[in-house]
Order: C-alpha cells, then structure tokens, then sequence
C-alpha cells in the first residue's frame, strides 16, 4: 500500500500547491463533524489530479480550500506566493480571479447571460485571458455560442462551464464531479476536453469524481477516506478519456 | 372509532406543524416581513390619524357651534333702529335674534409699527346666553358701565403679546381713544380671524376683533337705539333661504348689505373647508400605501411559492386539501398584515390625537374631542385583510394549482431570449448590465410593480411640494403682479375728492390712486353673487388687472370685468349683459356690460371706471380710499399719521400681509411636508429593499458562483442593486409626471371662490422627489449589501435549486 506522505516533485515539475497539516471541522449543535483531518499534499504543476472517495469523505471540503472557497480550521495552504489560509476575503477573491478555474457538476451557469456572454462575464475581469470565442471553439461550442443556457443540453452547459473557466487561462482548473449529471457518451467528451486542456495549456486540473474509472486519465489518484488521504497512485500512463469504460 | 380520533390527532399535530412552519419562515423572512409590515403600518396609521382627527374635527366642530350657539343668519347693514330687529324676530322659524353694532377701526397696537385694523362688536352687558358666546380664557368680562374696556381676540393678542391690562390705542367715531383689554375670548364667529373683503387670509398681528360693552360702543358711535349689524339663529328644519329673503325684505332699506347663512359666513367656509380637505387626503394617502402594501405581498409570497414548491407537494401527498395549503398562506400573508395593523392604529390612534390638538389649537377650539371610533378601527382591520388577501391571492392560487408530482420536480431552469435588449445589439453593454436588462426583461410585471411603487413614492413628494411652489406662485401673482402698492388705505365711507388730495398729501407718499369700492350683488339670470365693485382711474398703475400670461386688461370706460371665477359661477360670458344691484347709498340697479374676465387668484372681485361708478352712484367723484406707493424710509412716520387719522377705518400694509400669509403656510406645511417625507421613504424602501430581497432570494446560486469565478463583493452587488437602480431610475419620469398630473387635479379639485390655485410645479420639487427616493434606494441597498456579504459560496453550490 502506498502511504499518504508528502508527494516528492517529478520530473522537475513545480509544486504549486503546499498543503500542510490541513484539518477542517464542523460544529454542529454538539457535534463536531471532522471534514479533513491534518492532510498534506503537494500539487505540481500542469499535473492532472483525480479525487476519489466515498461520499462525505472530505474531498469537496479540500477542493473548496483549494480553490479559496473556504478556509480550513487549522493548518496552512499556500499557491505559489499566496498564503490561503491566511487571506482574507479580498484576497482569496483575488486569489481566485487570477489563477483558478471552476467547473461544477450542476454547470452553474447564468441563466441571463448566452454561451458567449457567460464566458465573457469572466474575461473582462481576468488579467490575460483568451478569447472567448476561442474557449468556446476548445470545447466545440462555436456553432451555440449565442444560445441561453435553457438552450442547452446538460452535456453542452458543461462544456460551456468548462470553457468559462479555462478562458482566464487559469494555473489551476477544479472540478467537482463534473460528469455527475452527464451520461457516458456525453461525459467522455466534457472529459475529453479537460484532458486537452490539460496537455495543450498546462493547466492543473483536479476532478473529483465516483467514478473510479475516470482515475486512469489522470498523473495521480488521491483517495479520501473520513478526512483523511488514505492512498495516491500514480499512473504509467494517461489513458486518452475515448479508451475509458463503464 | 379509535382510527378517527388517532387521524384526527395526527391532523391536529400536523396542522400545529404548519404553524411551527410558518413562525420559523416569518422569522427567516422577516426583513422582508418588516418591510410589509411597515407600509401596512403606515397606510393603516395614516387612515387611522387622518380619519379620527377629521371626524374628531367636525364633532369639536360642531359641540363648540352648539355649545357657543353660533348664529344661522348674519346680515351686516348701514344703520336700523331697533324696532326693524323685532319684526325679524316676527320671521317664522328664527329661534333667537341679536341686533349689535360693529364697526372697524384703526388701531395703534403696542409693538407693532403698522396701523392695524380693529374689529369692535358690541355685546350685552352680562355674559348671557346670546348668540355667538365668548368662551373667555382669561381675564374678566367687560363692566356695563365702562366705556373703555374690551375683550380681545385670542389669537391677535396672542399674535401682539397683549395680556389683559395692556392699553391699545383707536380712532374711534374721529376720537383717539385709549382702550384697555379686560378679558381674552374666543368665539365661534371668528374661528378664523379674517378682515373679510379683499383680504382673505388671516393676519393676526394687524386684525383682531374686540368686543366692548354696548352702551359704551353705541354712544361712542352714535348708534343708540340702532343697529348696523344682526345675528340669528333658527329653529331645527328651518328653511334658510326663505328666512334669508324674508330678512332682505325687511331689511333693504336700512342699507343692507344682504343676509347670509354659515355657507357664507367667512369664518366657517374657511374652517369647513380645511376639514373637508383633511377627508381627502384620508382617503388617498392610505389608499397609495394598501396598494403598495399589496404588491409587496404579491411579490414576496410569489417569491415564496416558487422556493416552497417541494413542500407544497409533500403537503399535498400527505392528503391535505387545496383549501388547507391555501389557508395556510393567507394567513401568513394575514398574520404579516396583522402585525402592521396593530402597529398602524397605535401610531395612527398617537398621531390623531397629536395633530387634532394640533389643528384645534390652530383653530382655538375651546372643546377638543377626540374619542377614537371603533368604526375608524374596524374599517382599517377590513382594508387591511382585504390587502393582505388580495396580494396573496395570485400566490396562493398557484400554490393551490399545483399539482402534487409536478410540485416534487425543481422549476424549469428560467428561460432567456434575445429580445429588446439583444435587438439593440449594442457592444458597449457590460454582460452585467446585460444581465441585469435580461432580468428585468424577464419579468416584466414585477419590475412594473417595482416601478409603479417608486413612482406613488416620487409622486407623494412632488405633490407635496408642487402645491408649496403652487402656493408661491399665488403669492407672486397677487402681491407681485397685481397689487403693487405698498399700502391700501380705507376710509370710514365715501368721501370726496378733497380726501384723495390729502392722502396723496400724506408723507412720504410717492404716488396715490383713489379706488371706490362699493359692495354689489351681480345678477345674471336667476344666479347671483354678492362681491365688491372697485372702481379703479383708467390708467391705474398699483392694481394691475392682468389675464392668465400676465397680459395686462385694461379698464373699459363703461362696461365691467369681473373674475372668472365668478363668471363662471354666473353663467354669463364677456359680451353679455350683467345686473348690477349696488348695495350702498341709493341702491340702484343698473345693467352693465359684462367686456372681459380677469384670472385673479385670490377672492373674487369686480372692476369697473371709477368714474363710471361714481355716476352709477349718482356721486360726485367719491372715493372709498387709496392705493399708495411709499418711500420705504418715511414709511414709520407715515404709519404714526395713518394711526390718528379719524378719517381712516383700514390700513393693510402689503409686505405684512405677505409675511403672515407665509407664516401661515410654513406653520401648516411643515408638518405635513414632514410626514409625507417619512411616508415616501418607507415606501420606497419597503420596495427597494423587498425587491433586492426577492432578487438575492431568487439568484443566490447564480451570485455564489460569480463570486467563485472571483468576482467581489462590490461586484456582485452592483449587479444585484444595478437592477433596482434601473427600475427606479425608468420610475423617475413616470413619478414626475404622475405628481404633475395629480398636482393639476388638485389644483382644479382645490379652486373656490376664496382661493385659486395655478399649476406649478418648479424644478426643485422634482430634485426633492429624486433625492428621497435616492435617500430610500441607498438606504436599501446598505441594508442588502450587509446580506450580500453573508452569501455563503459553498452551501449554495453543494446543492441543486
Ligand atoms: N457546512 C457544513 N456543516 C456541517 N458539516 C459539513 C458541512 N459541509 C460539509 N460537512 C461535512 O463534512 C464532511 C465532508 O463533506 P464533503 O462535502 O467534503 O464530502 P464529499 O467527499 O464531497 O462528499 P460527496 O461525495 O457526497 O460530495 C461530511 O461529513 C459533511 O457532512
Ligand atoms: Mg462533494
């Protein structure tokens, strides 16, 4: 079994990400609900990270402290130059319009605003972002781009999230089990976009998913369990999302 | 058996758990539950207030005139003996008749360095039960022997600090005469204290009356044995109008000036009047609030439908009916209402007492009552529910509609189109401002329900203050543009050139027009109006007769103009013939030609050639006083010289005039200008603030995941603001041109005779109105923005809608 200690750099890729005795806790009532207990982890980048874990075992609470959603109980994280556990408000705010992108399993896109529009929303507020129309044309989305999310189908909206989200040209790209709500056909396309994402950018990507079988795509599987990491495997080889199966 | 009573218990848990529901949903909404609540409150306050004080008004109103036996009849006449008032005690249906003699004067009142107009009436030597009783405040009642004490009016003693002991000086029958105040009295009859004639307004510094022992005031004017003056009353169910022509007959030929009932009693039309108003605004003030009250309902309860969807459902699987889940929303809707309205008849039951002690010492009202009806009540609780009900109503009726299935499956993603705002296809609009076009877009009825809250909110200050620039405008009209001379001196009667050659010859007078005014009744067809006829010298300039653009008229040599208002009245247009019956002297009728109409504001008037009217009076050059312009700097000495001269009954100093004219207005405005204010704002922010409510209630999810995508706290709130900024902005004009028009009903609701109100309304009562509004919208937005903060981005995005 391979333990869960700090993850040596490879290949003299950078860490990115230092994630140092990491504990987040719940107080409910008389309850105190432990959601991560002391994590470390390191994360290079341009790596392609999967999360797995049964349900209630931590991982959105980690992804969310990654991402500058949340702040742990105790603990420190840092990204580069940024302290995260230290921010405050503004500064995970800034954090987060400058360096990561999200993708979540419900789209969360706004309704008000068409395929272009929700893409644009995050350019004009992004440092050195791309085009929008060229984020849409990654995910394949050119021909829907003036279409209302009501328009779309699942697998589309997802695609659009996707395409919003790489459009700042993030360091890091987090997605909650993004093919959650998808069927296979239609997942293995939003995850063939993650995956070019992933080699053509050098974007970071870590998904979080059930689905054991998306693991294969990935440098490294990180497994949760009660709050803790219980296991990381890393991969030989990436498997292209069009060779997965379940 | 036993199976009934268990379901019957479970359905007694179940409904106690509806209501545990219901407190816990009141108190997660009870922001916006405030902000319903408030304006309820508010609409049921205002009802409250205004209808107790304007029915506490009327019963004052009419206890004091029972009590204080206000007289039915009045008649003012040159000069009758005594016998003339038993044959009107003859007339069928008088109950009670006082002959008295009153006569104004010119006074020299401590302090005060104008001339001021004293009324003195003659009353019986003891406090009997006469009519038109004094309620006597303090001081004592003037000795039958004394020929030198009187009783003042309260509120021109008030007005001058006179105390009883204080002496003021009167030129009485040509005799400086030292007069000493016993006594400060109130009476029915001058409720409101106004010279009558040209002045319509209330002066209390420089007119009061004074009321002296009768033997004392007939010797001192010649007037033993007779009368110049008569009040009567009459029995219940007495016919006025045949007493009042009956009174003419006998009368006629003493020099009267023609009876009159209480309608044109200037006192009482003045009061009634003011109190008619207050019903007015007792009706449309609440009536703003309740329709606002109920579109908050409607959209916050709609609001809350959609979130309840799923719980409706459930409700519904367990069995329970369509009439027991809309119940239940009604009463949430009413049990908001009701906390409004037992605030509301608090306050309102406060304030009503407040501003009825308020007018009635406005008005002096010895007796004040005010007992609160149950009836004011009861309708308010009505008006309430039925406010309460009607905005739930569309709300609960989709809750009741809603089948229990589809009620389990979230609501439809919100559906977008391009429309307007795509069809504009303008580049420079932000995606935030796109998205704020697109929602409001969306929901069109809300965003009108918005704006037409905003607009009522905008529309309660512009009328408030349009009918203030209205007010101005009066003023500027009459003071400015018609009546140009600095002071109007009154002669005792009709004197003859060589009194106009000695006014002119007064000091520090720059230029002296005589005018003649002799009182009328002017006929035409079977309608009639008493007014006074001035004649005014062809090329007069201190009274400028001018038309609506402030166009000047000119005087025709023979014919006469009179106001519009009263042509109106007459039925009777330029070109026509008018019956001119004077009331002085040898009481002539003659038929004038009617040559134009005058847009006069104040009173009504007629014009005519002085000469002209000089030969109808079959006189020679007579004049009834003058007009004078003034050098400012002698004007004190011309004062001291005005004070004794024998010859002057009125001196009406016109910058006085305009003082207390605004004194006037300033006392009864800023009250309501005040709490109007208070009423614009919370209205404006129970629909601001309830929108921004609904809209962060609505789109937390879409605003959780801007923020993840990294956008600020600022940002989002701009855009989630940004949208009840654009409603209140388009609201702007509507308000604006709203209060204009309601401003123009009320000018044409508020014309009399006694006072015409000209539509203005200025640019700076439009920047009020957009500075509370603005005031209310920052407010509210201070008020979501600390929500705004609190928006938790995890919990939001862990579930689905
Ligand atoms: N706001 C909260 N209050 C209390 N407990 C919480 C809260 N958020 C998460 N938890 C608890 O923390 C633990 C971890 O939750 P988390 O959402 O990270 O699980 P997860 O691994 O993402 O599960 P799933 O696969 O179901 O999404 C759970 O036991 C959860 O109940
Ligand atoms: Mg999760």
């Amino acid at each position: 079994m391979h333990t869960a200690s700090i993850n040596s750099v490879e290949e003299g890729r950078e860490v990115v990400f230092h994630v140092r005795s990491v504990s987040k806790s719940y107080q409910t009532g008389d309850v105190l609900i432990m959601a991560l207990r002391s994590v470390e982890l390191d994360l290079n980048a341009g790596e392609f990270v999967v999360f797995l874990g049964p349900s209630g075992s931590g991982k959105s609470t980690l992804l969310n402290i990654l991402g500058g959603l949340d702040s742990p109980t105790s603990g420190d994280v840092r990204f580069r130059d940024h302290w995260l556990s230290e921010a405050d408000d503004a500064g995970l705010t800034r954090f987060r319009r400058e360096h990561v992108g999200f993708v979540f399993q419900f789209y969360n896109l706004i309704p008000s605003l068409t395929a272009l529009e929700n893409v644009a929303l995050v350019t004009e507020i992004a440092e050195n972002p791309m085009d929008p129309q060229e984020a849409l044309r990654r995910v394949g989305l050119t021909e829907r781009q003036n279409h209302f999310p009501s328009q779309l189908s699942g697998g589309e909206q997802q695609r659009v999230a996707i395409a919003r989200a790489i459009a700042k040209n993030p360091d890091i790209l987090l997605c909650d089990e993004p093919t959650g709500a998808l069927d296979f056909p239609t997942a293995k396309l939003v995850l063939d976009v993650l995956a070019r994402i992933n080699e053509e950018l050098h974007t970071l990507v870590a998904v979080i998913t059930h689905n054991t079988a998306i693991g294969a795509m990935a440098d490294r599987v990180i497994r949760l369990r009660s709050g803790e990491i219980v296991e990381v495997t890393r991969n030989a080889r990436k498997a292209r999302p069009e060779e997965l199966v379940w | 058996m036993r199976g009934r009573r268990d379901r019957r218990n479970l359905c007694g848990e179940f409904m106690t758990t509806l209501y545990r529901k219901l407190l816990r949903e009141l108190v997660h909404m009870r922001g916006q539950a405030t902000a319903i609540a408030l304006v309820i409150a508010c609409g049921v306050a205002s009802f409250v207030a205004m209808r107790s004080m304007y029915r506490s008004l009327l019963r004052s109103q009419a206890e004091y005139y029972t009590q204080y036996r206000f007289a039915d009849v009045f008649c003012e006449l040159k000069r009758a003996p005594n016998g003339a008032a038993d044959r009107v005690r003859e007339i069928a249906g008088v109950a009670q008749v006082e002959p008295r003699v009153v006569m104004d004067v010119t006074m020299d009142v401590p302090g005060l360095k104008e001339p001021a107009v004293g009324r003195l009436i003659s009353i019986a030597p003891k406090q009997t039960r006469g009519l038109n009783t004094l309620f006597l405040r303090r001081g004592r009642y003037v000795l039958p022997e004394s020929d030198n004490e009187v009783i003042a009016s309260e509120a021109f003693a008030k007005a001058n600090q006179l105390e009883p002991g204080s002496q003021i000086h009167a030129v009485i029958n040509g005799r400086w005469q030292k007069l000493t105040i016993v006594g400060i009295a109130l009476s029915p009859e001058y409720i409101y204290e106004i010279r009558g004639g040209s002045s319509v307004f209330p002066d209390n510094k420089r007119f009061g009356v004074l009321w002296m022992s009768a033997d004392a005031l007939e010797s001192a004017l010649n007037m033993k044995g007779a009368f110049n003056s008569i009040v009567v009353s009459l029995q219940p169910h007495t016919n006025e109008a045949d007493v009042i022509a009956q009174m003419d007959r006998i009368l006629d030929r003493y020099g009267s000036l023609g009876a009159y009932g209480r309608s044109d009693q200037i006192s009482h039309r003045f009061i009634s009047d003011e109190i008619a108003q207050n019903r007015i605004s007792a009706t449309v003030i609440p009536a703003i609030f309740l329709v606002v009250a109920a579109l908050l309902v409607h959209l916050s309860f709609s609001r809350l439908v959609d979130m309840q969807r799923s719980e409706i459902a459930v409700i519904k699987a367990f069995g329970y009916s369509n009439w027991q889940v809309g119940i239940h929303y009604v009463q949430f809707s009413l049990l908001v209402a009701a906390a409004g309205y037992i605030l509301g008849c608090a306050v309102g039951f406060y304030f009503g007492i407040r501003l009825a002690s308020l007018y009635a010492e406005f008005y002096r009202f010895p007796i004040l009552i005010y007992r609160p009806e149950l009836r004011t009540f009861l309708w308010a609780g009505l008006i309430t529910a039925v406010t309460a009900v009607a905005g739930a109503a569309v709300a609960v009726r989709r809750a009741v509609s809603l089948p229990p299935a589809e009620a389990m499956r979230p609501e439809a993603p919100a559906q977008f189109r391009s429309r307007i705002v795509d069809r504009l296809n303008v580049k420079w609009i932000s995606p935030a401002l796109r998205m704020m076009l697109r929602n409001l877009e969306r929901r069109p009825w809300r965003a009108l329900a918005s704006a037409f809250a905003i607009c009522c909110s905008i529309m309660m200050v512009v009328v408030e203050f349009g009918m203030l620039d209205s007010l101005d405008r009066v003023m500027e009209l009459q003071f400015r543009d018609v009546q140009r001379e600095d002071i109007t001196v009154t002669l005792n009667e009709a004197h003859s050139a060589q009194a106009r050659f000695d006014l002119a010859h007064l000091t520090g007078v720059i230029r002296s027009e005589p005018f003649r005014a002799v009182p009328v009744r002017l006929r035409y067809q079977h309608r009639w109006r008493k007014t006074t006829l001035l004649g005014l010298e062809r090329d007069s300039e201190l009274r400028l007769i001018v038309d609506q653009n402030g166009n000047r008229i000119p005087i025709p040599p023979n014919g006469i103009l009179i106001s519009s208002t009263l042509a109106n009245l007459l039925h009777v247009a330029p070109g026509q013939r008018l019956s001119v019956e004077l009331l002085e002297g040898r009481r002539t009728v003659h038929e004038l030609l009617l040559t134009g109409t005058v847009d006069d504001v104040l009173g009504t008037s007629a014009y005519m050639n002085l000469y002209a009217l000089n030969r109808l009076m079959e006189e020679d050059h007579s004049v009834s006083g003058a007009l004078l312009q003034v050098d400012p700097d002698k004007e004190k000495k011309l004062y001291l010289q005005l004070k004794r001269l024998p010859a002057v009954a009125a001196v009406s100093v016109k910058n006085a005039v305009v003082t207390s004219f605004k004194e006037t207005i300033d006392r009864s405005m800023n009250l309501s200008i005040g709490t109007l204010m208070v009423f614009a704002i919370v209205i404006a922010m129970g629909m601001i603030y309830n929108g921004a409510r609904i809209a962060l209630s609505e789109r937390a999810r879409e605003l959780a995941t801007l923020r993840v995508l990294g956008f600020s706290r600022h940002e989002i709130t701009f855009i989630l603001l940004g949208e009840q900024a654009l409603i209140t902005l388009a609201a702007l004009p509507f308000g604006f041109v709203a209060g204009y028009a309601l401003c123009a009903v009320l000018a044409a609701r508020l014309q009399t005779e006694l006072f015409r109100m000209p539509l203005v309304v200025r640019p700076a009562s439009y920047a009020w109105a957009f500075l509370i509004v603005l005031f209310a919208a920052v407010a509210s937005g201070i008020l979501v923005s600390r929500r705004i903060a609190r928006l938790d981005m995890v919990s939001v995005l862990k579930a689905r809608e």
